[in-house]
C-alpha cells in the first residue's frame, strides 16, 4: 500500500497555497485531512505530483456563530463540528450529523472542508450542505467567489471547483427560531458510508430535504420541501423518491436501496417534526 | 526518490529521520524508529490497529504522510507506561481483565482508550464502545476491553481523587 511518490508543500497562508496550485495545474491536490485522499493515493487511484497540505493555514480553521448566519473554516474537523458548543446551540443538526460520520479517528482528523469539496456522493455533508442552503466560499488566483451547496456538485467527483481554486470557507444562514431538524444514516456498519440518509429541516410553514447516496450526487428535492412544508409527508417521501437515482453495489439492489431511503426520510421527517417547536 | 528531513516528538523524545514524502508514519515509526507497538492490521483505516496519540487527537497512523506529522507530538503504546517502566494504568486493566486474545489490536485499542479516557474519565460502557468503534478486534474480545477500559477509568480516578 505505497503511494506512488509526490513533492509535500505545507504552506502558511492561502495565497502561498494558491501560487502552487497555479505552478502545478492539475499535477497539484489540496490535502485536508487525507483520510479519502490518501486511501486513493495508496491504491494509485489518485497520483498526484503536487501535495499541497492546508493543515499550517490558520485562518481555515475558525468556526464563527453570528446572529444570522455560521462561517465554519474548511480545515475545520468533524470532531471540533461535534465539540464547538456555540454550533451546538445554533446548528444541532451539524452534530447530529458529525457524530454518525466514518469513526472516532476518522472524526478526529477528517475536514469538513474535504468532505464537501471531494465530490463523493457518499460523503454526508454535501447532502446535509443542501438542506442547509449553505453558500461555499472559494478562493482562485482571479479572485473569490461563492457558489451555492446546491449548485455545487455536477457528478460523482465533479464539482462546481476548478483545479487552481481552494474551497475556505462554508457559510450557512441559521434556521428560524423552532425550525426542527433530523439527521438520519442507515448504514452497515460503523464507519461505512450511507445506504441512505436524509437531512430534514421543518417548521414555520418551511421545509428543506436532501438525501444522500442515492444519485452520482447529493439529491435535494424542492419538490419534497414543498409537501413537507404543507405538512404532507408522504407526499414528500414520494417526491424524493422520484428524485433519486440509486444504482446497484455491494449496499444492495436498487429496490432495496429505495426502501431503505424511504424509511430513513420518514423517521427522519418524524424525528424532525417532533423537535420542531 | 529524494528524502526530506523530519522531526517531531515521540513519546517524549525529540527524533528526527530521513524519509520520502510518500512514507506513511506508521512505516517511518515502525522501520525509522523501531518503534513497533503500533500494528499494521489492514493499512486501509478500518481496524484502528495503528492508531496513535497526535497532539491530543487519536489518529490511524496508516493514514498520515510523515510530513504531515512533521513538529508533532505523538504518543505510541510505549509511551503510555509508569516512569518506572512499569505498565501505565490502561495496559495493567488490560492485563488484569484479560482485555486481548491474541493482542494485535491491543495498542490501537490501549491508545485510543488513553484519548477516550482524557476526555471522558466517567464513560458509560455505551460511551466506551461508540469511543472504541474505529477500533476492530478480530478475536472478537470486546466483551473484555470495554470492561478493563472501564476498570482503568475507575482507577485513574481513585488515583487522581487519592493525590489531591
Amino acid at each position: 500500500m505505497i503511494p506512488a511518490g509526490f513533492e509535500y508543500h505545507r504552506p502558511a497562508d492561502i495565497a502561498s497555497a494558491l501560487s502552487i496550485l497555479k505552478e502545478h495545474g492539475d499535477e497539484a491536490r489540496v490535502l485536508a485531512g487525507g483520510h479519502s485522499l490518501i486511501p486513493m493515493m495508496k491504491l494509485r487511484m489518485a497520483e498526484p505530483a503536487h501535495l499541497v497540505d492546508l493543515q499550517s493555514i490558520g485562518e481555515l480553521k475558525h468556526i464563527e456563530v453570528g446572529g444570522d448566519s455560521v462561517t465554519i473554516g474548511a480545515m475545520v474537523t468533524q470532531n471540533e463540528l461535534i465539540i464547538h458548543e456555540g454550533l451546538k446551540a445554533a446548528l444541532p443538526i451539524i452534530r447530529e450529523a458529525s457524530l454518525q460520520i466514518a469513526d472516532p479517528q476518522v472524526r478526529y482528523v477528517g475536514t469538513v472542508g474535504g468532505n464537501v469539496a471531494n465530490g463523493d456522493p457518499g460523503n454526508d455533508m454535501p447532502g446535509l450542505m443542501q438542506c442547509l442552503g449553505a453558500i461555499y466560499e472559494l478562493e482562485g488566483p482571479s479572485g473569490n467567489r461563492a457558489v451555492d451547496a446546491r449548485d455545487f456538485y455536477e457528478a460523482a467527483y465533479f464539482t462546481a471547483r476548478e483545479d487552481e481554486e481552494i474551497l475556505t470557507r462554508i457559510r450557512i444562514p441559521l434556521p428560524s427560531a423552532g425550525t426542527g431538524y433530523a439527521y438520519e444514516k442507515q448504514k452497515r456498519k460503523i464507519g461505512d458510508y450511507a445506504t441512505a440518509a436524509a437531512a430534514v429541516l421543518v417548521g414555520g410553514g418551511r421545509a428543506s430535504v436532501a438525501m444522500t447516496n442515492l444519485a452520482d450526487t447529493p439529491i435535494w428535492s424542492e419538490e419534497a420541501g414543498t409537501a413537507l412544508a404543507a405538512g404532507d409527508t408522504d407526499g414528500c417521501i414520494a417526491a424524493m423518491l422520484e428524485a433519486i437515482d440509486p444504482v446497484a453495489d455491494n449496499r444492495g439492489p436498487v429496490d432495496f436501496k429505495k426502501h431503505v431511503a424511504g424509511v430513513v426520510l420518514r423517521r427522519a421527517i418524524d424525528r424532525a417534526i417532533e423537535r420542531a417547536g | 526518490m529524494a528524502k526530506t528531513h523530519v522531526k517531531m516528538t515521540v513519546n517524549g523524545q525529540e527524533v528526527e529521520g530521513l524519509a520520502e514524502s510518500r512514507t506513511l508514519l506508521i512505516h517511518f515509526l515502525r522501520e525509522n524508529l523501531n518503534i513497533t507497538g503500533p500494528h499494521i492490521g489492514c493499512e486501509t483505516t478500518h481496524c484502528g490497529a495503528c492508531t496513535v496519540d497526535i497532539d491530543g487527537k487519536s489518529v490511524k497512523s496508516c493514514t498520515v504522510f510523515v510530513g504531515q506529522a512533521e513538529g508533532a507530538n505523538i504518543t505510541t503504546v510505549e509511551g503510555l507506561v509508569n516512569a518506572d517502566g512499569t505498565l501505565g494504568v490502561i495496559q495493567e486493566m488490560f492485563r488484569e481483565h484479560h482485555g486481548l486474545q491474541c493482542g494485535f489490536c491491543t495498542p490501537g485499542m490501549i491508545t485510543r482508550a488513553h484519548r477516550l479516557l482524557q476526555e471522558n474519565p466517567n464513560p458509560t460502557e455505551e460511551d466506551v464502545r461508540f469511543g472504541i468503534s474505529g477500533n476492530l478486534c478480530r478475536c472478537t474480545g470486546y466483551q473484555n476491553i470495554v470492561k478493563a477500559i472501564l476498570a482503568s477509568a475507575d482507577l485513574l480516578n481513585a488515583q487522581k481523587e487519592a493525590a489531591e
